[in-house]
């Protein structure tokens, strides 16, 4: 439901801007853009930009990943396609359903989320197996789940985790709420969510998550959505997503 | 007796009101991947989450009973302002998405909640994350349905009999506990009933007040939900299941609740 | 042995003032039209509303708003019978009876069932009981708690009428072995007078009556209790010899007085005629007759006119003025048929 919310919302921001300033003219054609939930506060900022310069509507499903591609798989309607991973990606491209090659437009690597000011004290993947500890974990069955597993094996760390949250979301919430003292996410969420402080993996440990892009076979806004992937992989497009906390591509 | 015939476009309404209810039932039914669910049935994490699910909305349908009687006793004898604030309060779990009761629930049982920070300060005690915190979060939720039953039954209560037990010399507690509670038992028993299938169906609360850990906190609404994600025809089988289990519970309970006696 | 209660209710809008005092072993019917307040005055003395002033059974003060105090209902050893039933539906009929006693319940509830010959009704549930047996079991349940005061709300008026009778006759026999105070709240005069010593008649939530059935009927003080005696009831400023009427009309009687009195005519004493009638009769007024009712050996003609009356003639009277609804008749009384006393 927050999704749909939020898709809402960046709508009438896409189309805010596109009213402000001096006369700009409305926007005349609009695209849909299915893209991981970890995206929003990017694409929101993504979508301000786009709206005006290329009078572009700009209307967001945003769910996981894995949501996504079934419903696309299900004959979802949508110009556009954001994954958080290449897995699900190359599955709708097996299918065919991606149009043109899926293009990787950021990484996003994993950081261990505590609450502000860090106040356990806690620097490494290590100290997350400390007996007291409460540690929350995404799932292993969405992607940030998984790449946690991983580079806790890497590390070689055994956490008993409180929890494991269906969705990052809900990581960032119990930490930041104080009930988790620790939890493992992508360093987007860290950033966009404010209200909890990163604690960098070291690279020897870390999983980077690739992000693709790509435009669907069914897309009925060809152009919109061409204009919209090539904004994102513009250095301005970039400089938005390196400060929502996600690489460079 | 004889009733009055139901007009045409009614039945048809009724029809399509029925069909809402059964079409999903019959995509589940028909979708179903059959020859799973038998390994499904017996695979440990569906006991896991199965026993806990019904560990956790009976445990909650209990702590119901047990508080929102009294609620609905006190909701019946209370009139204007006050019952209204009453009332509120007591449905306010029912309007409110069960994610915010959730976070709600956070913020008053929580590590720093109102009354968890004393309890973890002097106890160490932290309700999130554990089964108390489950079963806390299917009563929130789940309550209201069951006050609400009972008061309605109160209302339609015939005061006579309590007044009746009352000029026999039955003190207030000899009045409900062999007339009002007995009186009550077919409200006690819907209320009950429309409890337990919230309690038992809950997910949003539980999920952001208890998180999901298998064999503590995760129940089959959650262990659906996560099955979604990577097997969705996992997370149908595991519906199917905790639909039968629910029929069975029900079927049975009836019986035993409604008897004669 | 002794009831004494001064009761003031006030609630919405309702109002409720009594004096009454019973002895013990009396029966006290009390009657009066719908909405009097029979009903709030037996919840009243029950306890079950709070009320103002001061209600004493046997000494012991179970009401006194001035000084605070109030026993509750099942501190007060009343007991209360309700119109119908009221036996708990989901207990069988020994654990109802049962349900108010403290000693040895079991055999003594049973006692009771095989004396009112209900014994081997013990094990039944109320439904299958018929709405006689029901009421009767309602009253042993009530009796067995041996209460200092005994309350009875309309008790027989929701059995057929082929069973009030027998059900009358068993509670007249049962109150007679009972030695509390007995208030008895009903619409029905026969009942009243079947059951009950003294009348008591409540209007508007005031006692507008009491005294024997003979008493409370020979000077009628409302329409109501008119009705029940069945006379016509006239109201008026007497003038030395006469009455004048709210109506305007002028009632011719002797001795009258000075001053606001009530007027009884009894329908025998009103005669009929085609032709306006010569001689004595000082009071005559054309009249309408509106309606005619046969009540055994009598019709009772309903008159429309100057003076609104009920007469009383006999059926071969009827056919002799050839009186039907609309006919044109002279109606007399004699003065010494009316009988005055102050309002």
């Amino acid at each position: 439901m927050t999704k749909w919310v939020a898709s809402l919302a960046a709508l009438l921001l896409g189309s805010c801007a596109g009213n402000q300033g001096s006369g700009p003219p409305p926007t005349v054609s609009s695209i849909v853009v299915f893209a991981a939930s970890s995206l929003e506060p990017a694409f929101v900022k993504v979508a301000g930009r786009v709206s005006p310069k290329y009078r572009l509507g700009v209307v967001f499903n945003y769910a996981g990943t894995q949501a996504l591609s079934s419903q696309l798989m299900q004959g979802a309607q949508a110009d556009v396609f954001a994954s958080a991973d290449t897995a699900h990606m190359k599955s709708l491209q097996d299918a065919g359903l991606i149009g043109g090659s899926p293009q990787v437009f950021g990484h996003n690597r994993l950081e261990i989320a505590v609450e502000k000011g860090n106040p356990k004290g806690i620097h490494t993947l290590a100290d997350l197996a400390r007996a007291g500890l409460v540690t929350v974990l995404a799932d292993p069955s969405v992607p940030a789940g998984k790449y946690a597993q991983q580079a806790l094996a890497r590390a070689h760390v055994t956490v008993h985790p409180a929890s494991l949250e269906p969705q990052v979301t809900g990581v960032l919430g119990k930490v930041s709420l104080g009930e988790a003292d620790a939890g493992i996410v992508y360093v987007s969420d860290i950033v966009s969510s404010g209200k909890v402080d990163g604690v960098a993996i070291p690279d020897g440990q870390n999983v980077i998550a690739d992000y693709p892009i790509a435009k669907l076979k069914s897309a009925s806004n060809n152009q919109g959505a061409d204009e919209f992937i090539s904004y994102l992989l513009s250095p301005e497009g970039q400089s938005i997503i390196t400060g929502a906390g996600f690489e460079k591509a | 007796m004889s009733q009055a015939r139901i007009p045409g476009p009614l039945v048809a309404l009724a029809a399509a009101g029925l069909l809402l209810f059964v079409l999903p039932l019959a995509g589940l039914i028909v979708r179903a991947p059959w020859n799973q669910v038998w390994p499904a049935l017996t695979a440990p994490e569906t006991a896991t989450a199965l026993g806990l699910s019904v560990f956790c909305s009976l445990t909650a349908t209990a702590v119901a009973l047990a508080l929102g009687i009294p609620l609905a006793l006190l909701l019946s004898r209370t009139s204007g302002t006050i019952r209204g604030i009453l009332r509120a309060l007591t449905t306010l779990p029912m309007v409110l998405p069960p994610v915010v009761g959730g976070v709600a629930l956070l913020l008053a049982f929580g590590r720093r909640g109102l009354i968890g920070a004393p309890l973890y300060a002097a106890f160490g005690l932290q309700i999130p994350f554990t089964t108390t915190a489950a079963v806390i979060a299917e009563t929130f939720v789940a309550m209201p349905f069951l006050v609400i039953a009972v008061e309605g039954g109160l209302r339609g209560l015939d005061h006579r009999y309590e007044e009746a037990a009352r000029a026999l010399g039955a003190g207030s507690w000899k009045v409900f506990l062999r007339v009002t509670l007995p009186l009550l038992r077919p409200a006690v028993f819907s209320g009950a009933v429309l409890c337990w299938a919230r309690a038992l169906g809950e997910f949003g609360a539980t999920i952001t007040f208890a998180g999901n850990l298998p064999g503590r906190t995760q129940t089959v609404p959650l262990a659906v939900y996560v099955a979604l994600e990577t097997r969705p025809e996992g997370a149908i089988v595991l519906s199917l299941i905790l639909l039968g289990v629910s029929l069975a519970i029900l079927i049975g309970l009836r019986d035993r609740w409604l008897g004669e006696p | 042995m002794s009831l004494s209660a001064r009761i003031t209710v006030k609630q919405n809008g309702f109002f409720l003032e009594v004096d009454l005092l019973v002895s013990a072993g009396e029966t006290v019917a009390v009657l009066g039209p719908n909405g009097a307040g029979k009903t709030t005055l037996l919840r009243a003395l029950a306890g079950l509303i709070p009320i103002q002033g001061h209600v004493e059974l046997d000494g012991q003060v179970l009401d006194d708003s001035a000084a605070g105090r109030h026993v509750p209902t099942e501190r007060r050893g009343v007991g209360l019978v309700f119109q119908d039933h009221v036996l708990f539906p989901h207990m069988t009929v020994q654990q109802n009876v049962a349900f108010g006693l403290r000693h040895n319940a079991s055999a003594t509830s049973r006692q009771w069932l095989d004396r009112a010959g209900l014994g081997e009704k013990a094990n039944a549930l109320p439904r299958d009981l018929s709405g006689g047996q029901a009421q009767r079991v309602a009253i042993l349940r009530t009796l067995a708690t041996e209460p200092r005061l005994l309350l009875l709300d309309e008790p027989l008026s929701a059995l057929d009428v082929t069973i009030r009778a027998e059900v009358r006759r068993e509670l007249s026999r049962q109150l007679s072995g009972f030695h509390g105070v007995r208030i008895l709240v009903t619409h029905d005069p026969l009942e009243a007078m079947a059951l009950a010593d003294r009348l008591v008649v409540l209007e508007q939530g005031r006692i507008t009556q009491s005294g024997t059935a003979a008493e409370v009927t020979a000077r009628p003080r409302s329409r109501f209790v008119a009705d029940l005696a069945g006379v016509n009831l006239l109201r008026g400023r007497a003038r030395g010899d006469h009455i004048e009427l709210a109506g305007g009309a002028i009632v011719a009687a002797p001795d009258a007085g000075d001053g606001d009195v009530f007027a009884v005519i009894h329908p025998r004493a009103v005669a009929l005629y085609l032709a306006r009638p010569q001689g004595t009769p000082r009071n005559v007024w054309r009249a309408r007759a509106e309606d005619l009712d046969l009540q055994g050996e009598r019709v009772r003609v309903r008159l429309s006119g100057a003076l609104p009356l009920v007469a009383e003639v006999t059926p071969s009277a009827v056919r002799e003025l050839k009186l039907d609804s609309g006919a044109e008749v002279w109606a007399a009384v004699k003065a010494t048929e009316i009988s005055v006393y102050r309002a």
